[in-house]
C-alpha cells in the first residue's frame, strides 16, 4: 500500500477542488448550484433573496388581477331565460322542491311560504357546502352538517358556522306556474 | 468551530495490531451510539493477521460527495467531509460504491450513510477523535507534525494517492517509510505488486484486458 512512485507530482497531476481540474468559475452550472462545500450550500446571496421575493409577490399579484378579471367577465355574462320549475299546485304551503336552474347547476331549494309566496336559494351551505334543509316551522332553513340556521325570509345566515348569505333564485309567479328569472349573489 | 490547521490526522497502517478498540471507542460516541464509522479492514485473511483502520481520508475532492445525487454529502469550510445528511440521504449507495478508500457504509436497517467525520465534535473544539485516543499503538493519531517528525523519525507523511486516472490529496495523512522516494503512492499499481495485490485481481484484469482486446 506505501509504494510511492519514483517521479513527484506533476503538475497536470496536481489534485485540485474539482474532478476536471477546471477553475471554479469555468465550472457548468449544476456544479455550482450544487456546491460540496457546506459554507456555499448554505449561502443566499442578497440577489437571490431579492428575486425569489419579488418573483413570489408578483405571482400573487398575478393571482388577484385573474381573479378580478374573471369575476368582471362573469358579472357580465347574459342572465339565463326565465325557467318554469313548478307549478303553484305543486306544492303544499311549507312544501319545498329541489331544482336546477339553469340546467346543470348546482342544486336550488325552493319553499312556498304562503299560498303566493314563494323563495329559493342555493341549497349548498355557505359554510361547508352541506345542502340546507327548510325548517319551514321556525322560518328557517337549516344545515345539519354543522348546525348552521339560515332565515326563510331572506337567506341570511342567523346562527351556526355559516356567515354569508345563501345565494337567492328570484322568482316569478305567472299565471299558475313558478318561473325561476335570475340568481343574486349574496355579498360575501 | 473549524478543526485547528496545525492539528493533523495520522494513519499508520503497519502499526496496526487489529485490537478493535477505535471499532469500540467510536461506537460509544452519543450523536451515532452503537454504530461503529469505523471500519477494521484484514488485508489477506489466509496468509497474514495484519489489519488496516479504515477512516475517513478527507479528499480535496470528495468522490463521495461529486457522485451523490441527493446533495447529501457536504464539507466543512476546514476540509472535513462530514457524514450524509439525515433529511436528503436516499440511500442509494452511489457514495459506497464510489469511494475509492472504501469508507462510506450504508445502514439500510435506518437508510442512512453514515461515515467517520473525524469526529467533528470533538475535534472542533480541540479533543482527539475518539479512535486517536484510544488507539494503544497509535496507528491513528492525532497531532502536530512536529509531535510526528520528533515521535517517529523513520517515517514521514504522504497525503497524495493514485487510482488510475484519479488523483487524490487527503486531509488525512498516511505515514509511510522515511526513506520511500518522493511522491504519491499508486494505489493501482501497487495491487499489482507482488505480495502486495491479490493474485485474484490479476486474474480479474488480465480476463477483462483479454476480452477487450478480442
Amino acid at each position: 500500500m506505501t509504494r510511492l512512485t519514483a517521479d513527484s507530482l506533476a503538475d497536470s497531476e496536481r489534485p485540485v477542488a474539482s474532478p476536471d481540474g477546471r477553475a471554479a468559475d469555468d465550472q457548468p452550472k449544476w456544479r455550482r448550484d450544487f456546491p460540496i462545500d457546506s459554507g456555499q450550500d448554505d449561502y443566499v446571496s442578497r440577489r437571490e433573496l431579492v428575486k425569489f421575493m419579488v418573483l413570489t409577490s408578483g405571482a400573487f399579484v398575478a393571482g388577484q388581477v385573474w381573479l378580478l378579471v374573471k369575476s368582471v367577465f362573469e358579472g357580465s355574462a347574459a342572465a339565463p331565460p326565465a325557467m318554469a320549475i313548478a307549478s303553484v299546485d305543486e306544492l303544499p304551503v311549507g312544501g319545498a322542491k329541489t331544482f336546477e336552474f339553469p340546467a346543470g347547476s348546482p342544486p336550488r331549494l325552493l319553499v312556498r311560504t304562503g299560498p303566493a309566496s314563494f323563495v329559493a336559494y342555493d341549497q349548498q351551505c355557505t359554510h361547508l357546502l352541506c345542502p340546507v334543509v327548510p325548517a319551514f316551522e321556525q322560518n328557517r332553513l337549516h344545515c345539519p352538517c354543522h348546525n348552521g340556521w339560515f332565515d326563510l325570509a331572506t337567506g341570511q345566515p342567523v346562527a351556526g358556522p355559516p356567515r354569508r348569505p345563501l345565494p337567492r333564485v328570484t322568482l316569478e309567479l305567472r299565471g299558475g306556474t313558478v318561473y325561476a328569472t335570475g340568481v343574486e349573489l349574496g355579498e360575501s | 468551530m473549524p478543526v485547528p490547521e496545525r492539528h493533523e490526522f495520522f494513519v499508520d497502517p503497519a502499526r496496526c495490531i487489529g485490537c478493535q478498540a477505535c471499532i469500540q471507542a467510536c461506537s460509544e460516541c452519543d450523536t451515532h451510539k452503537g454504530q461503529s464509522m469505523i471500519q477494521l479492514d484484514v488485508l489477506d485473511r489466509a496468509g497474514s493477521t495484519q489489519t488496516v483502520p479504515v477512516v475517513c481520508m478527507h479528499c480535496d475532492s470528495p468522490t463521495c460527495a461529486e457522485v451523490c445525487p441527493a446533495d447529501a454529502i457536504k464539507r466543512t469550510e476546514d476540509g472535513v467531509v462530514q457524514t450524509a445528511r439525515k433529511p436528503r440521504c436516499i440511500a442509494c449507495n452511489n457514495c459506497v460504491l464510489a469511494c475509492p478508500f472504501g469508507v462510506p457504509k450504508m445502514n439500510s436497517r435506518i437508510g442512512l450513510m453514515m461515515k467517520c467525520d473525524m469526529c467533528y465534535d470533538r475535534t472542533s473544539v480541540g479533543l482527539k477523535p475518539m479512535c486517536a485516543s484510544v488507539c494503544p499503538s497509535q496507528a491513528l493519531s492525532f497531532g502536530t507534525r512536529e509531535e510526528m517528525a520528533r515521535l517517529r523519525p523513520n517515517a514521514r507523511p504522504v497525503n497524495a494517492f493514485r487510482f488510475g486516472n484519479q488523483t487524490i490529496r487527503t486531509r488525512v495523512q498516511l505515514m509511510v517509510p522515511a526513506d520511500a522516494a518522493d511522491g504519491l503512492v499508486d494505489v493501482t499499481a501497487a495491487m499489482f505488486e507482488p505480495g502486495i495485490g491479490h493474485d485474484m485481481l490479476e486474474d480479474v484484469f488480465d480476463a477483462a484486458s483479454a476480452r477487450s482486446d478480442s
